[in-house]
């Protein structure tokens, strides 16, 4: 179990149960409903972009060892050092080596889901370094000893009397709970921050393989700071972040922003191509990309290659339900709601995230939602299949995974149920017995309690066989009922 | 034109006034309707357990049961959707054209009803105020949002719309039990947004969802009364 969450518990269902029973996060949560509402309205207008844009992330996918290594050279010209890196272990490590050896100090870090994906602000601090976040909702988290509950809105599952205590201990005296004191007084805080940082980390919404630019986008303007004042700049771009060309982005910017915020563009946009030029004022000296591959690269050619397509705009969380209702640290992985339900088995072979895929009624919200069109419930089905037996999903091979051994109670279950039910005599059977039930159970068709069924019962009466199927309806009429 | 009814296993054993509310609004409609005894279920619980082998067994003896119809109607949105968009890819093989051709003439009842046969007034009379719910599947894997809104109009009922009328009542199958710690607080939302609405009847086109909905307010006593609209159409014919 990770620490820093304000719902822990050792499965998602004891998570889920804590969020749900939580009132402050519940009132925080709600905060969401509004934010869903405005970015779905823009985004209907663009269904254009939205098919433009799911053909350019087809076209990454279909080569993307090709635009991988076109995008390397184009940074190498550029004079940027390009680190591969197969593992969160190992990128933790580049970026600890190149610390060490540059003696930084103070590290400042713009809001990136990949650099929590490997975990690093841990290990800077735990090397004796500084690392300050910068973006308002992850700064917050930071201070607050948490891990972000959403992609883009880290700090959804606080409301403002909460945050202002968070910033009040920081401050070391009371703040007011309003919103511009409280951001007024963190932006002050963290200029003093970015001035005195050796090393910038970023992410990258997109990065182009033609101009090797690097893209930012933020709202607050501190992934500019991060990008031009410190002498290094270190970027963590997972692979799939690769964009064929420059001009793509005028599809993929304005949809990713529409998608994640109901904005039209983000109040920023950095665009970093290479490190200081002789004759430019500002920029790093040195700037390192790392290519973050974390078993992104065996999904291509399976069935879960369209996963690769998301940019992260996190308009799958706030159309969910069920994230809705528990928040995202009741997913208890870096990445949460629907996207974070596919991605978290597939990112860690199968070793996290196990219970994710089913806790979800597969109505199909985030996939409607999706600027990139993932079929993300269609995904949640073929991951319950390859997730059924212990030991690594094996993507997109499920005669491999359906031979492997599985629970065996639950495969009998459904092969004698399937077995029964494909034949119209082992039908009647089980409906006859099932009849049974109604007679011991239920007075006015409904049980209060049944066994075996306590998950259901627990909140919901159970409806039981009525007195006469619809199968014995028909013959009635058959034999002349007319009021069947 | 042979048109079969499929009641699905739900509509069978636990609410057969749905199955039979259909049939009487196809016949409504001009229909002449055949129930193939041999049908049971189409397998959706099994594929969304992760067991697609037991899904494709079902799969399989619903297209054996079903190929020699014109059309096939489910008062189902999700067991219409698990034949229209799953069958084709779990079925492989020699199946697969079988699937197919299956899959395409599959429909929900009021898509069938009101976008296929181009009927809204079945000469049936609802004097309710009603707000409708959209099952997720109907609405998302079929498209279908208008049909069973246009049936009711015809037949004379205020429709109320609630808040997120689109959004999820909480079911989803085995998930309502899985998870009942988050299923039961999404049918208590859904419940309030209809509550909302003082209507009559909270009115959908599947009989999984309004069987949770129902299970729920029998708890709480909270929201209208969930009923199909099969069942409350053919209650209002003549």
């Amino acid at each position: 179990m990770t620490h820093g969450l304000v719902t822990p518990g050792r499965t998602l269902k004891e998570r889920a149960t804590r969020a749900v029973a939580d009132a402050e996060l519940q009132r925080a949560l709600h905060n969401l409903d509004v934010r869903l509402f405005t970015a779905r309205d823009v985004e209907d207008n663009h269904r254009a972009l939205k098919d433009k844009a799911a053909a350019i992330r087809r076209e990454t996918l279909a080569d993307l060892d090709g635009w991988l290594d076109k995008l390397e050279a184009t940074l190498v010209s550029l004079g940027v050092t390009v680190h591969r890196c197969a593992t969160p272990d190992d990128a933790r490590r580049v970026v600890l080596d190149l610390a060490r050896r540059e003696g930084v100090h103070r590290v400042v870090k713009s809001k990136s889901m990949a650099t929590e994906e490997i975990d690093l602000s841990d290990a800077l601090e735990a090397n004796g370094m500084e690392s300050i976040e910068t973006d308002l909702g992850e700064y917050i988290v930071q201070l607050a000893g948490e891990r972000p509950s959403h992609i883009i809105t880290p700090v959804i599952h606080k409301t403002l009397p909460q945050i202002a205590d968070v910033l009040s201990r920081e401050a070391g005296a009371p703040l007011a709970v309003d919103r511009e004191v409280l951001t007024e007084w963190t932006r002050e805080k963290l200029r003093e921050k970015f001035v005195a940082a050796d090393m910038g980390i970023t992410g990258a919404n997109f990065v182009a393989a033609d101009t090797g630019t690097i893209v930012v986008v933020t709202n607050e303007g501190n992934g500019r700071f991060c990008t031009s004042l410190p002498r290094i700049h270190v970027c963590v771009m997972p692979i799939e972040k690769v964009v064929p060309r420059f001009a793509d982005l005028a599809t993929l910017l304005p949809l990713l922003t529409m998608s994640a915020t109901g904005q039209r563009l983000s109040n920023y946009v950095s665009m970093v191509t290479g490190p200081r030029r002789p004759d430019e004022v500002d920029g790093p000296e040195h700037l390192h990309v790392i290519f973050l591959d974390h078993n992104r690269r065996d999904l291509v050619g399976t069935r879960y290659e369209s996963m690769l397509a998301c940019i992260r705009c996190g308009a799958c969380l706030n159309v969910c339900p069920v994230y809705r209702k528990i928040g995202g640290h009741a997913y208890d992985s870096v990445y949460s709601g629907p996207m974070g339900k596919v991605l978290t088995p597939l990112l860690s072979a199968g070793a996290d995230g196990r219970d994710l895929p089913g806790a979800s009624s597969l109505c199909g919200a985030c996939a409607e939602a999706c600027p990139v069109q993932i079929p993300l419930a269609d995904l949640l089905v073929r991951l319950r299949e390859d997730l059924r037996s212990p030991g690594p999903v094996v993507a997109g091979v499920p005669s491999v995974a359906a031979k492997r051994t599985r629970p065996r109670v639950r495969r009998l279950g459904f092969g004698t149920w399937a077995a029964a039910w494909a034949s119209p005599a082992g039908y009647r059977a089980s409906m006859g017995a099932a009849r049974l039930g109604r007679r011991i159970l239920g007075r006015d068709g409904w049980a209060h309690r049944a066994p075996g069924l306590r998950g259901w019962t627990a909140g919901r009466d159970l409806p039981l066989p009525a007195a006469r199927s619809f199968r014995d309806r028909w013959d009635a009429r058959r034999e002349g009922d007319d009021q069947w | 034109m042979s048109i079969a009814i499929f009641v699905t296993c739900v509509g069978d054993a636990l609410f057969p006034e749905v199955g039979v509310g259909a049939v009487r609004l196809l016949e409504a409609a001009g229909c002449t309707v055949e129930f193939p005894r041999a049908q049971t279920c189409c397998g959706q619980p099994a594929l969304n357990a992760g067991e697609p082998e037991a899904a494709v067994r079902l799969a399989r003896h619903f297209v054996d049961v079903f190929e020699g119809y014109d059309a096939i109607v489910a008062p189902s949105g999700s067991c219409a959707a698990m034949v229209r968009h799953w069958y084709p890819q779990i079925l492989e093989g020699r199946w697969q054209g079988r699937a197919e051709s299956v899959a395409a003439r599959t429909y929900e009842l009021t898509e069938y009803l009101v976008e296929k046969l181009g009927r809204t007034d079945l000469g049936a009379r609802v004097d309710a105020r009603v707000t409708v719910h959209d099952a997720c599947h109907m609405l998302r894997t079929l498209g279908v949002k208008g049909a069973p809104r246009r049936l009711l109009g015809a037949a004379g009922a205020e429709i109320v719309e609630m808040v997120e009328p689109e959004t999820c009542c909480g079911f989803g199958g085995t998930f309502a039990a899985a998870h009942g710690e988050i299923s039961v607080p999404l049918a208590d939302d859904k419940l309030t947004h209809a509550a909302a609405t003082e209507a009559d009847y909270l009115v959908s086109c599947d009989q999984s969802c309004l069987m949770h909905l129902e299970g729920r307010r029998r708890r709480t006593g909270l929201g209208p009364r969930p009923v199909h609209l099969a069942t409350l159409l053919a209650e209002g014919l003549r």
